[in-house]
């Protein structure tokens, strides 16, 4: 038998551990925790973890099963244990309460069944046409990662930079600065929206986020009604009181009527510990089916999805197919924007990510920056690569080890050396060496693979060549070009990337001997 | 001066510049330290066919002891080249046992402080670590200094500058006594080779503004301003090709020299030769011996050689 008080407890625990984690994650610029610590906190994020089974059969893909048999069994616990959107809802919450006189009462409230199935089928149907950038705008995972990135993130480093430069003034170099090469306003647009909407239910009402909009709320809550245990009031202990009802921030107890819908229920067990009276049980116990909303719901959502499924269908057709067929207007003439090493192709990138940003935070050279149309209005805040902000270090693999989804995969070190995610194009017209006739060479010092070389060019100068079978399209050289306001050089992104060829390895050259005199 | 002119300027400039050195003009920010040694016994002390460490030792000695720069209480800033996140067997950074024993002599000389820093092209925390030279100054007991970070750059005037009017230097440079340069000598795309003077642009913020107007002359009138009060250059290995980043270990040749100086330029002359050019080859050079900066006719230069 469970002691009531314990399982809050025990819930508090838990989600401030992974409150904690999950935002640690977000922030962590040196990588101060092993790839198994992120990871098994990741696992558990159910859409990541889904869109990830798509792709490769890794443990992470377990996550689900985990989380599916963690709701048959409990209920919803998923919201209240892991979830670090929900998580931080209680904490705005809590926030809250401090600012009023009384501690907010909750009351029971009536489900919005027509609009969180139609939200969850829109997000379903977006997903599988192709458009999961839909599910991204609501995935508690993707809101919270966006708001860490774009909100907390900044603030963070600006306090680190802040102490650093404190203590470089008494000659102490303890604390590294972090740079900050660019923001995002669009995704700082997006940061707002959503957490307005989130700060405001959740201050005025508890839970509604998860019970009216966010789509894993709305699955999760589908199984619930079929879990195991399940959270009822007795009807011969319970004397109506309402005291569990002002506490459920889910706002699914109805004490005049003794029921408790499990369908929104987020599993907190603040009930169990309000109930003075042992009313509240959470035990098991059939599902109990003389209740008549229980049906009308299920016939709503029947109902909505057949059109939705229909509404949104038709939507995917009519936002453009493939962005940047035809070369563009713009002066670097790219035909395709450049996705992140290990993402496999335009078309796989575009539809696994749900732009939560972690591979934004983690990117130490910050040339991963949240796109706005590059990849059409599907990939609206999908990370791209962007030289002009940064470039790809030779030797980092991070965003693949990062990506929950699998919209980027891992690469060895050898895979990434030679995994070309765009080719050089280089445009003599406007390279300084030509039109001023001076040396410049500032792509090809930054080349790490030699793709671009600098060859003799009338007579005294050296003009840039480059090698796009043996460029990985790392950014270096567009990145380093100083000329404005467009580059002479810069990388055309791989619509399918590619395996680049190794730069020719030369021969070893004869080394002066010993016996040899100076030179001077 | 136009690059098409180079070929024949050179020519002409190898016969006209004598001693005719033009320092008195500026005062440079460490013309107080260099005048310390000016009893100095040779411009150029060369040793080859040792380690970086043991070559050092001898070169320096030979110069006197690193105390003829280096005067107890005063607050040193050495420069490698730490630009690349590559390690040491690749030879785009500096020797980090090197800076090690460099910052070694400086603190038996009394040195109050010893700080190291680069504005590197790749990652800096990368470049750091992976060059070793982190851990080499951090045991030797100096300080690494971030380079990434642009408030830490102050805007200087380069007066009698060409083309390279102002720019923004790192603090670290401000506001230490004595500026030891220690670049490693490397094929450059760009700059043919890279030696002392273009180490120099690793202690500034804007590099592109140099590529964008004619990266010689920038480099040339830089040394205007930053005339480091010795050179040290490590030739041990030799990025022959490929540079300044390198592609293999096969771009880099086991040469076992070290040359120190305080000309600037005739350390750059000199190490030229070693990697395998003529310094009339090499334009910056041209250029900063025409401006006086320092001397590239090593005929003219007295030299100790040294063979370990
Ligand atoms: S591999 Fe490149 S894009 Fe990915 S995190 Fe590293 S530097 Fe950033
Ligand atoms: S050519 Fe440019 S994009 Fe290609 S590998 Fe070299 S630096 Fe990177
Ligand atoms: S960096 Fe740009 S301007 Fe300079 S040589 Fe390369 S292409 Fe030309």
């Amino acid at each position: 038998m469970f002691k009531p008080h314990n399982l809050k407890k025990l819930r508090v625990f838990v989600s401030i551990v992974f409150l904690l984690s999950l935002s640690f994650i977000f922030l962590d610029t040196k990588e101060t925790f092993p790839v198994w610590f992120r990871e098994s906190f990741l696992f558990l994020q159910l859409v990541p973890s889904v869109i990830q089974a798509t792709t490769v059969i890794g443990w992470m893909a377990l996550g689900i099963l985990v989380v599916i048999i963690l709701t048959l069994l409990f209920g919803r616990i998923y919201c209240s244990f892991i979830c670090p959107l929900g998580i931080l809802q209680d904490v705005i919450t809590r926030i809250a309460n401090l600012f009023r006189k009384k501690k907010r009462r909750f009351r029971f409230l009536k489900a919005r069944n027509i609009l969180r199935y139609s939200l969850l089928i829109v997000v379903v149907a977006a997903s599988f046409s192709g458009f999961i950038i839909i599910l991204g705008w609501l995935d508690p995972f993707s809101v919270f990662g966006r708001f860490m990135t774009h909100a907390v993130r900044p603030v963070y480093i600006y306090i680190n930079n802040g102490i650093s430069s404190l203590l470089f003034s008494i000659n102490n170099y303890w604390l590294n600065p972090i740079e900050f090469r660019a923001y995002s306003w669009a995704s700082a647009g997006a940061v707002v929206a959503l957490m307005t909407l989130v700060v405001w239910m959740a201050a005025a009402y508890g839970r509604q986020y998860c019970n009216t909009v966010c789509p894993v709320g709305t699955f999760l809550g589908l199984l619930s009604k079929f879990s195991l245990y399940k959270i009822r009031l007795d009807q011969q202990l319970c004397n109506s009181c309402g005291l569990c009802q002002q506490v459920c921030k889910a706002g699914c107890i109805n004490t005049k009527e003794k029921s408790v819908d499990m369908s929104r229920c987020v599993g907190c067990y603040n009930c169990l510990t309000a109930c003075k009276s042992n009313g509240v049980l959470y035990s098991i116990g059939l599902p109990i089916t003389s209740d008549a909303s229980h049906n009308s719901s299920r016939r709503q959502f029947l109902g909505s999805s057949a059109s939705l499924v229909i509404a949104t269908a038709g939507l995917a057709n009519t936002i453009d197919q493939p962005q940047h067929e035809n070369p563009t207007t713009i002066p670097e003439e790219k035909n395709f924007p450049v996705s992140p090493p290990g993402s496999k192709s335009l078309d796989h990138f575009v539809s696994k990510c749900i732009a939560c940003h972690l591979c934004v935070s983690v990117c130490p050279k910050q040339v991963l920056q949240p796109s706005l149309f590059e990849y059409g209005l599907k990939g609206f805040l999908q990370p791209r690569m962007d030289y002009h902000t940064s470039f790809c270090n030779f030797d980092c693999t991070l965003c693949g080890e990062a990506c929950p989804t699998g919209a980027i995969l891992p690469l060895t070190l050898e895979q990434k050396h030679v995994e070309q995610i765009g080719k050089v194009v280089f445009i003599r017209r406007n390279c300084i060496v030509r039109t001023d006739l001076t040396d410049c060479g500032a792509c090809s010092e930054h080349c790490p693979t030699k793709a671009v070389i600098m060859v003799p060019w009338r007579k005294v100068l050296l003009i840039p060549e480059v090698k796009p079978e043996i460029c990985i399209g790392c950014g270096a050289c567009e990145y380093a070009c100083p000329t404005k306001p467009f580059k002479a050089i810069y990388v055309d992104g791989n619509k399918v990337h590619q395996i680049a060829d190794k730069p020719e390895v030369l021969e070893q050259l004869a080394a002066p001997k010993p016996e040899d005199d100076f030179p001077f | 001066m136009k690059r098409r002119d180079f070929l024949q300027k050179t020519a002409a400039a190898t016969l006209v510049a004598g001693t005719a050195f033009k320092f008195g003009s500026f005062s440079s920010l460490w013309a107080m330290e260099a005048s310390a040694v000016n009893d100095k016994p040779y411009d150029l002390v060369a040793v080859r066919n040792g380690e970086p460490e043991a070559m050092f030792d001898k070169a320096i000695e030979s110069l006197g002891g690193i105390g003829k720069f280096v005067k107890p209480g005063r607050s040193v800033v050495v420069k490698p080249n730490i630009g690349w996140d590559v390690s040491p067997e690749r030879a785009a950074n500096t020797h980090p046992g090197l800076v090690k024993r460099i910052i070694e002599h400086c603190f038996q000389a009394g040195a109050k402080d010893v700080f190291v820093f680069d504005n590197t092209c790749d990652l800096w925390t990368a470049c750091y670590n992976n060059s070793g030279i982190e851990t080499a100054v951090k045991s030797a007991g100096g300080k690494m200094v971030p380079g990434n970070v642009e408030k830490m750059y102050h805007e200087v005037q380069i007066p009698g500058g060409e083309k390279l009017k102002t720019a923004l230097v790192h603090e670290t440079i401000l506001n230490s006594d004595v500026f030891i340069n220690v670049p490693i000598l490397k094929h450059h795309a760009s700059a043919r080779v890279t030696i002392a003077m273009k180490n120099l642009m690793g202690i500034v913020w804007d590099r592109r503004f140099w590529h964008r107007n004619d990266l010689h002359q920038c480099i040339a009138d830089f040394c205007l301003y930053s005339k480091p009060t010795l050179n040290v250059v490590d030739a041990y290995r030799v990025l022959t090709r490929n540079g300044p980043r390198g592609v293999s270990e096969a771009d880099v040749l086991l040469t076992r020299n070290l040359l120190v100086s305080t000309d600037i330029v005739a350390i750059d002359a000199a190490a030229t030769r070693v990697f395998g050019s003529e310094p009339d080859e090499i334009p910056h050079i041209v250029i900063g011996h025409d401006m006086g900066i320092g001397n590239m006719n090593l005929q003219q230069l007295s030299i100790n050689r040294i063979s370990m």
